[in-house]
């Protein structure tokens, strides 16, 4: 185990926490930008630190190919190849190559799949994934679990579930350098309850230094959605953090961190930023809509970033589109939007008014009091009372 | 006095206020705190500063707190008057001073002009900027037909400028219209309406008119006055008509200007006819303009009749106000424009070299280095390496041992190659910011080797080590 978790302040399920990893010290409710390719988007490190990222994510699926996890080795690490200085986490690959391989095949052996490079059959097992990202050097690595889409119900989810649990065991056998590098579990099962409750239980006895809620953010409707974070996190050891991947939208982001979730990955920000939208508290404002080409706000006028700072609506909607400038800036502001979002979480949970941060959010995003059912439910699960934001305000 | 002064800085002030309403709603109001200072000459050169610029943090999160209403008029001065004779005869070193001076540092001539986008470099953004050499990367290149679709003149004119626009409110904008990569003056457009250009979305057609409101809202500290650019192949009955028009347009935008010509470079072409250029170079200097734009260059002419061209006109042009020239990107052709007496070059270089992934490794201490140590570098080629070849894969150096950009500071050569590899926009960031850094300091090391009378040496040390990497391309000679 390389990493120390603290909660430094709690609201019921909530709660706000110090994380020591080997290279930077972390708080959490967090949320990690994912860098892909080993960079984010448009931004470089002194950027990323002016906002306030904490740990970036890289995809070992990418990084395998190019450059390869040799030559990361051979020049000191993601970190030093990258030259950054906080903290990383690698995924297990296994999602990429599911999702983005056509002719994958997951087997008890691991997962086949075609070579993009010169179409050659490859394997990538649990142990050549634990290798490579022993080699990548990250702080955080995840175990390669058999993930299935939400979106497909059947015998398959049990096969995948336990499948998972016996790839950990494989994992945690591969793994290298455990004073160095923590290794994360994932909670598959679908959204079954039973299922998920087994996977929980057998990822627990392990004793891992912390735990993922996968097979999430897929597409599955929000009400299943937020019963599995809120049954993992109830089970999940209260002394490790707790990471839903692939989570997402703030709204998503609030609910989970009232479930008691500490960690975020998406490329929804910096994504949604090169199509020229930006996030905002009301939601989402999309820059390339003609009304923007004469709008002289800041895009949110309560944000500090540097993009909020110096530009109007209008100069952003001139760029988005037409200049990589444009899809830099709303990546910014974005990224700076939600490391400010995990900032509040934080910080409202250690000083005591996280209800009212999250009836303040929820007003923002829903003036009209149409908050969505699932939501209230979640909320009436984590214990926050949310009526004030539900009744429709009065005109 | 000091009330007089007052009374003719408010007349300033209500003149320049386009509406009352010219300050974005949601900021806070802001406080005015004029410098007054008595006028130094007759025509119109006041200062309104706020805190002197002294060094250069950087600057992410601070609030804009500078006047969004200033006159920014700046002054050109020659430090250092041409020798007269000799082949670099004509070359001088200048300072551009911005308002009444005194406050920010002058920037030196010879020296570039960034190009940008809309007001911002391809890649680079402000916070970005700020660590680039200063106060050259102060200067940066507007082009107003970026301009043509969005933002309206009107919501330019309401946010403050272009300075407030883009946030770079320190900085210089140096206006020619045109440039070299999205809009291409189309002389086979162009007709006795206005001038046309290639654009991104089209070609576009801009009249004095429009182009003096582009330039009266984005404001910019000088700005070249529309012009007809011919390329080098026109007939001569083209050419005389794109002299016409251009003195027309001139006159046009002369009198839409308010200030009168006090920010204006007049614009002077005429092609590759001698006679013609000279006939245009002393008709523009008859106007009252502040300075010379030197147009039509960099559209065929070879690089060998170029050197006459310039040279007939900076000869007729008046010593003590700038020229500006545009296209004439290569370090060869900015030290032939050097020797012809031309203070500012826009150049897009920097842009083909980091589209191509290309950075920029030649020693800028020529003078200093013996000639054979030019020419150590692995490709041969000593100005620029090409970072996608697979040389660089594992090479941990940075681009440039011991350069100070934030490129060469925190990254490798190798990471340089990764990013090309995988298409990722931060390698052009990156490149960007160390190609600029770079060929900034190529026309440091120009000014340096001026201001030591050592500039023939310079240019010809330099022109030779770029003849030998080509020799040394060609097995038989």
């Amino acid at each position: 185990m390389a990493l120390q978790f603290e909660v430094v302040g709690r609201f019921n399920r909530a709660r706000a926490s110090k994380l020591t990893l080997p290279h930077y010290v972390v708080q959490t409710p967090m949320f990690m930008p994912v860098g892909t390719q080993g960079t984010i988007k448009g931004l470089t490190n002194s950027q990323l630190e002016d906002i306030g990222c904490q740990i970036i994510l890289g995809n070992t699926y990418h990084l395998a190919l190019r450059p390869g996890a040799e030559l990361i080795d051979e020049l000191g690490g993601l970190h030093k190849f990258m030259n950054w200085k906080r903290g990383l986490l690698t995924d297990s690959g296994g999602f990429q190559m599911v999702s983005l391989l056509h002719l994958a095949d997951i087997t008890e052996e691991g997962v086949t799949f075609q070579s993009p490079v010169d179409g050659k059959p490859m394997l990538l097992t649990p142990e050549e994934s634990i290798q490579i990202q022993n080699k990548i050097g990250a702080d955080i690595i995840m175990a390669l679990d058999d993930v299935v889409r939400t979106t497909i119900t059947g015998p398959r989810i049990e096969e995948a579930m336990y499948r998972t649990l016996r790839w950990m065991d494989r994992c945690i056998a591969a793994h290298k350098r455990p004073d160095a590098q923590n290794l994360f579990g994932i909670v598959q099962g679908g959204l079954d309850p039973v299922l998920r409750d087994i996977c929980v239980r057998g990822l627990v006895e392990r004793n891992l230094p912390g735990y993922a809620i996968g097979g999430l953010a897929g597409g599955e409707d929000k009400d299943s959605f937020w019963r599995v974070v809120a049954q993992c996190t109830a089970a999940l050891p209260e002394d490790k953090p707790r990471y839903v991947m692939g989570v997402g939208y703030p709204l998503d982001i609030v609910v989970c961190s009232a479930l008691g979730a500490d960690m975020y990955d998406c490329v929804y920000p910096t994504r949604t930023a090169r199509f020229g939208t930006a996030l905002v508290p009301e939601g989402v404002l999309k820059l390339k809509h003609n009304a923007m080409a004469s709008d002289e706000r800041p895009i949110v006028s309560t944000c500090s970033c540097m993009v909020c700072k110096n530009y109007t609506r209008a100069y952003i909607h001139s760029l988005v589109t037409r200049d990589a400038m444009g899809s830099q800036l709303l990546s910014y502001h974005n990224l700076s939007y939600m490391m400010r979002l995990s900032k509040d979480l934080h910080m409202s949970i250690v000083e005591g008014r996280f209800p009212e941060y999250v009836r303040g959010f929820l007003r923002t995003q829903f003036p009209k009091g149409d908050v969505p059912q699932w939501v209230c439910n979640a909320m009436e699960v984590a214990g926050i009372d949310i009526s004030s934001c539900c009744a429709p305000v009065p005109v | 006095m000091h009330v007089q002064a007052a009374k003719t800085v408010s007349h300033i002030l209500h003149n320049c206020r386009q509406s009352e309403n010219s300050y974005p709603r949601s900021y806070p109001p802001k406080t005015l705190l004029p410098f007054l200072t008595p006028p130094k000459t007759p025509t119109l050169s006041f200062r309104l500063a706020s805190a002197p610029i002294k060094t250069r943090e950087p600057n992410t999160n601070k609030t804009k707190s500078k006047v969004s209403i200033q006159v920014r008029l700046m002054r050109f001065v020659v430090t250092k008057p041409s020798a007269g004779a000799g082949a670099a005869g004509k070359a001088r070193l200048g300072a551009l001073y911005l308002g009444g001076g005194g406050a920010a540092p002058p920037i030196e001539t010879p020296a570039l002009v960034v190009p940008t986008r809309r007001g911002l470099p391809s890649f680079i953004s402000r916070d970005l900027l700020d660590r680039l050499p200063y106060p050259d990367s102060l200067l940066l290149h507007l082009c107003p037909i970026h301009f043509i679709e969005c933002p309206s003149t009107r919501t330019i004119k309401n946010i403050g400028g272009v300075h407030e626009m883009v946030g770079l409110q320190d900085h210089f904008f140096i206006a020619s219209p045109g440039d070299s990569v999205e809009s291409l003056p189309e002389h086979g457009g162009t007709n006795k309406i206005g001038a046309a250009f290639e654009t991104p979305s089209g070609r576009r057609l801009i009249n004095p008119k429009d182009y003096m409101d582009i330039i009266s809202s984005t404001r910019p500290n000088l700005w070249a006055s529309l012009a007809d650019e011919v390329p080098a192949w026109v007939t001569e009955k083209r050419n005389r008509l794109s002299i016409d028009r251009t003195l027309k347009w001139l006159d046009d935008c002369l009198s839409l200007d308010q200030e009168k010509g006090a920010s204006t470079l007049g614009a002077v072409v005429g092609g590759p006819n001698i006679e013609h250029r000279k006939k245009c170079a002393t008709e523009v200097s008859m106007r009252n303009v502040s300075g010379f734009y030197l147009g039509g260059f960099g559209l065929g002419e070879s690089i060998e009749e170029r050197s006459a061209l310039l040279n007939a006109v900076t000869n007729i042009l008046p010593e003590e106000k700038i020229r500006f020239v545009s296209r004439l990107g290569l370090p060869e052709e900015v030290l032939q424009g050097v020797a012809a007496g031309i203070d500012l070059f826009d150049s897009t270089y920097i842009y083909h070299l980091t589209l191509g992934g290309f950075a920029l490794v030649f020693p800028l201490d020529i003078l200093g280095e013996a000639p054979e140590a030019l020419l150590r570098n692995s490709s041969n080629d000593y100005t620029k390496i090409n970072l996608h070849a697979t040389i660089y894969r594992k090479d941990t150096s940075p681009i440039v041992d011991k350069c100070s950009c934030y490129t060469c500071q925190n990254h490798t050569r190798a990471y340089l190659n990764h990013l090309l590899n995988v298409h990722e926009m931060l390698a052009q960031i990156l490149l960007e910011i160390h190609n600029t850094h770079h060929y900034l300091g190529f026309f440091r090391s120009i000014r340096r080797a001026l201001k030591q009378e050592k500039f023939e040496l310079f240019r010809e040390r330099f022109m030779e080590s770029r003849r030998v990497h080509l020799m040394e391309a060609v097995p038989y000679s």
